[in-house]
């Protein structure tokens, strides 16, 4: 494959399939021959599944012959955040709990990707159960950032934003629970779309934090992103969260421009202590929004300082209750020589879970225990309900609001060792998360170093089509998403 | 202010082996991301109903049929230890 190949969005690539200028397997032999190449540099994946990937693409191959492909992604060359179950390949959620976990089903967002021909790569690196925001908390390895391999690819869906970037997949999908999407697009350069709780079945995706995880896609530019969002979004009746309501077609919008649109900037997201270049490319990205027809106005979103600390409670004791079920018996690791159940369990957790992983469920443990259930996790939820009504009062006003995804851009491996420090990286995608609205991140920008810079678009609940168009809008407007790594 | 013992009760309720040096680092660590998190103390939520998930959800109800599941070996394949068709573990119960 072509070197410019490597960084062709999807729907320009099967566009290609159709003219018959190129075909699914080469295209998936172009990337496996990527990976094999440049992987060892990156750390995006975990596993490869050369032969089911090879398989699948000569499927694909003959129904473009045929004259029948199954629509824009098939033959699409993808991978999934290794937290998706896929049945006989492993799944790890980054954890060397789950070492030797293969899975005897599919993910709903597999089964409904596979249905529409994408051909799966392998499957990618992140933060051991997408517990933190920059992929050096894998139980394997970390992974880089193809912009500059000293600094990180943001986390926890770092190795799926990361393959993107570095041209080792077309597309990918993660999960989001405080910014796991959005942040990593941000800092890799591409599009990452969070969209609305209950949007897409989680069936298969190994849980975090069940009423902030949100499955979404990465994708070079905003139509891929909303193709594969496309495919996987609506109800699903093995997850009773997911909502049932129609899908729209979301290219189909983009048409209708950003023309009319009211967008809010939230004072509260430009604070002492970002990234002076970060705001400024940001604010540049609003003029140009105004430029192309919609009418800015700014806003107030005031318990965005206390989104953090709530969310610092919600999610750890989310998880602590979900990541009970790794004792040592079903599935996973089992560390032997125990006196009885208890003492397997608390062995095999001791070594089988990483340091972060631990603070959490410990920090979890404590905000559910007795005596403080209602001061942490009571008042949480409370707060919670502050941060939603901050965003119904904006949307009262507004159709978006326009925001930095981070305060900073891609940081080095190994300079936030001081977990609160780590944790200050999410303050602007959280509140989106606590609030479930759909958000989108997409480049606006490089830094004077090239370093990438996220623009952050949040919308109403269900709201996507808004969200996407403005997006679509601007990226068309400028350009951004055409930038590539040096070298990549 | 968290408390070695408290470290320690919360792992035995977690279920989490730690060494020495684990309890007393981790207690560090807790006891500054409970400070930052102490701050919503300063928040009047008095009047405020709590939010448990973004989007109201009602109890979401199926007919009660009947459907194929997973075969019992698919599911025992991952055991780190069988016996015939059950999960093995330490003994739980004393002679």
């Amino acid at each position: 494959m072509a070197e410019a190949a490597a960084h062709r969005p999807i729907h320009e690539l099967t566009d290609a399939f159709r003219r018959g200028e190129t075909t699914p397997t080469a295209a998936t032999e172009g990337y496996l021959a990527r990976i094999a190449a440049r992987d060892a540099d990156v750390g995006a994946y975990l596993s490869v599944t050369r032969e089911e990937a090879l398989a699948a693409a000569s499927e694909s191959d003959a129904r473009y012959r045929a004259g029948r492909p199954r629509g824009p992604l098939d033959g699409a060359p993808i991978t999934y955040k290794d937290l998706f179950c896929t049945r006989g390949v492993p799944t790890t959620a980054g954890s060397r709990i789950l070492e030797r976990f293969v899975p005897p089903y599919d993910a709903t967002v597999v089964e409904r990707l596979a249905a529409a021909g994408a051909v799966m790569l392998g499957k990618t690196n992140m933060d051991e159960f997408a517990m933190g925001s920059s992929t050096e908390h894998s139980g394997f390895h970390p992974t880089r950032n193809p912009w500059d391999l000293s600094r990180v690819p943001g986390g926890s869906s770092g190795g799926p934003a990361a393959a993107v970037a570095g041209g080792l997949a077309a597309g990918s999908l993660g999960t989001d629970t405080g910014g796991s999407i959005r942040q990593p697009a941000a800092f890799c350069g591409i599009v990452g779309v969070k969209p609305t709780y209950g949007r897409v079945s989680r069936y298969g995706a190994i849980a975090f934090a069940s009423s902030l995880d949100h499955v979404g896609p990465f994708g070079l530019d905003v139509t891929d992103a909303a193709l594969l969002l496309q495919a996987i979004a609506g109800r699903d009746p093995l997850d009773s969260t997911s909502i049932d309501a129609p899908v729209p077609d979301y290219v189909a919008g983009f048409a209708a421009g950003v023309e009319g649109l009211r967008l809010g900037v939230p004072d509260e997201y430009f604070i002492d202590g970002m990234d002076p270049e970060v705001e400024r490319a940001v604010r540049a990205a609003v003029d140009v929004l105004r430029g192309l027809g919609a009418s800015i106005e700014r806003v107030s979103l005031p318990t965005t300082e206390h989104a953090l600390a709530t969310y610092y409670v919600i999610a750890p004791a989310e998880a602590s209750s979900n990541l009970a079920r790794y004792d040592g018996v079903k599935y996973g690791l089992r560390v032997p020589g125990a006196r009885d159940l208890i003492d397997m369990a608390s062995r095999t957790r001791g070594a089988g879970f990483g340091a972060e992983v631990k603070r959490r469920i410990m920090l979890g443990t404590y905000a559910l225990s007795s005596g403080y259930y209602d001061a942490y996790y009571g008042k949480a939820q409370r707060v919670r309900t502050l941060v939603r009504r901050d965003f119904e009062a904006v949307f009262g006003r507004v159709d978006l609001v326009v925001a930095p995804t981070t305060p900073t851009v891609a940081f080095k491996h190994g300079e936030r060792e001081d977990p609160l420090s780590m944790y200050l990286n999410d303050v602007f995608t959280i509140p989106a998360s606590m609030a479930g609205l759909p958000a989108v991140s997409v480049p606006c920008g490089l830094n004077r170093i090239g370093l990438p810079i996220g623009l952050q678009l949040i919308g109403r609940t269900l709201d996507e089509p808004a969200v996407l168009r403005a997006a679509f809008a601007y990226e068309q407007a400028t350009g951004w998403h055409r930038r590539r790594p040096p070298g990549a | 202010m968290i408390s070695r013992q408290d470290v320690e009760h919360v792992a035995r309720l977690s279920r989490l082996a730690l060494s020495d040096a684990d309890i007393e680092k981790m207690r560090e660590q807790l006891a500054a991301i409970l400070a930052h998190i102490d701050t919503l103390r300063a928040l009047d939520t008095e009047q405020v109903e709590p939010t448990s998930h973004a989007v109201p959800m009602e109890n979401v109800m199926r007919e009660d049929e009947p459907r194929p599941s997973l075969p019992q070996e698919a599911m025992l394949a991952n055991a780190p230890d069988r016996s015939a068709d059950f999960f093995r573990v330490p003994r739980i119960i004393e002679d």
